[in-house]
């Protein structure tokens, strides 16, 4: 048998066990198409929870008391373990740390483009709580049965500590929502901003999406782009009501037929320009990044120094001995 | 004469596809080869697993029980971390 066919062989094989819901784990053999796609999804993955910190790192020292302050410090201490997570994962997969880095800072690899949007106010921390981690969370349940093992279970331990997120947003919106009318307009205006970005969180329509069919397949990926969409949508408009807030869509309405609710397009004119780096925030955000991985270069470095000399004074005691 | 003693090593085993590796147990061996092997025999006679780890004990680094206050306690009035601490209407579903 040729090399050729005896892949082809082990690629139909392989298809086959993860179609039937099996597990792949690291060192098991896989497709290198299969490998380069959950490298570049996880790695992504990641690197949103890593850039993700900054639109909300901004209001830190800013939170309106000690509470938020506290709660909004403990989301961004959970975005920096879920991005550890997620490097663990894609690491297993055979990239080290430090190529992943360096695909995010050369500009090769992306994050989601929710990111490249500024937080404007504090309301908009309510609203990246409540729509943003809505959005992610819907993506992220059926992952928490991906047939990579790694990725799968650091999804379970992210879905976990996602909720608080979540209920932490809406709950701004909330107090922001029973207060002065300058309050109430700042809510809406945060919705007004987040909303059409958060709906193209899913990606794009179904027809246009190009590598979902494989990842479909290899039970990476469980629901279409379009599907999670409309369940986000269903369950957001109902939670917009309770906050009394205007979904800023003239076309949202209840479909009695479908159970579900029609809504408009998005501007994915819009969202294509944002992922090809014309966003408000994307150059900010990855020069960001950039500096801040350069700034800490030294005490790396140091670190490191520091371990070895230390490793080598044990060395010497014990050869002393 | 001391014999040398063998090393002590830690075992993993992976139980089943999709599931981490659990700690199991431990057991001496000559080396990491014949740790593999040993487990293999000791710990997946009834097929217990599907993969096995095995750690020199002495690479592990942990945790003092000692400082158990200093290193855990931290978390215990975080329960902001919780998503019960936050009070939304009852009538507000998917949250």
């Amino acid at each position: 048998m040729t090399d050729e066919a005896r892949i082809a062989e082990l690629e139909k094989q392989f298809d086959d066990y993860v179609e039937a819901d099996n597990k792949a784990e690291p060192k098991d053999w896989m497709p290198e198409k299969y490998r380069k796609t959950l490298i570049r999804q996880i790695s992504q993955h990641a690197h949103s929870e890593i850039i993700g910190m900054q639109p909300e790192g901004n209001w830190l020292t800013r939170a309106p008391s000690l509470k938020r302050k506290a709660i909004l410090l403990a989301k961004v201490q959970d975005e920096a373990g879920h991005g550890l997570y997620l490097y663990s994962a894609a690491e297993t997969l055979g990239r080290s740390r430090d190529q992943l880095e360096d695909d995010l800072h050369q500009g090769k690899a992306k994050y989601s483009s929710i990111f490249n949007y500024p937080t404007l106010t504090w309301a908009d921390v309510g609203a990246i709580g409540w729509l943003v981690d809505s959005a992610a969370i819907l993506n992220q349940i059926p992952l928490c049965r991906c047939s990579y093992g790694p990725y799968a279970r650091a999804m379970i331990r992210i879905c976990k500590e996602e909720s608080f997120h979540q209920r932490q947003g809406y709950e701004i919106m909330l107090v922001l929502n029973r207060g002065t009318d300058a309050q109430k307009q700042m809510a809406q205006d945060a919705l007004n901003r987040w909303w059409w970005p958060s709906v193209q969180m899913f990606g794009p329509p179904d027809e246009a999406s190009p590598n979902s069919s494989h990842t479909m397949k290899w039970r990476i990926k469980r629901f279409s782009n379009d599907e999670l969409r409309q369940r986000f949508i269903d369950q957001a408009v109902p939670q917009a009501d309770v906050l009394g807030l205007k979904i800023p869509d003239p076309d949202l309405k209840w479909n009695d037929d479908r159970q579900a609710y029609d809504f408009g397009a998005p501007d994915w004119d819009e969202f294509f320009a944002v992922v090809k780096g014309k966003g408000p925030m994307n150059k900010a955000r990855l020069d960001h990044k950039v500096r801040v991985w350069d700034d800490g270069g030294w005490a790396r470095e140091a670190a490191m120094a520091h371990a070895e000399k230390e490793s080598a004074r044990r060395a010497s005691q014990k050869s002393a001995a | 004469m001391t014999a040398k003693e063998w090393p002590l090593y830690e075992v993993f085993i992976r139980s089943g596809q999709g599931l981490a590796h659990r700690h199991v147990g431990s057991l001496h061996a000559a080396d990491a080869t014949m740790a593999l092997e040993n487990a293999r025999d000791v710990y997946t006679r009834r097929n217990e697993g599907l993969s096995i780890w095995v750690v020199p004990s002495k690479d592990v680094t942990a945790s003092a029980p000692e400082e158990k206050g200093e290193m855990f306690t931290p978390a215990d009035d975080k329960i902001y971390r919780h998503p019960t601490f936050y009070n939304l209407p009852d009538d507000v579903k998917g949250l």
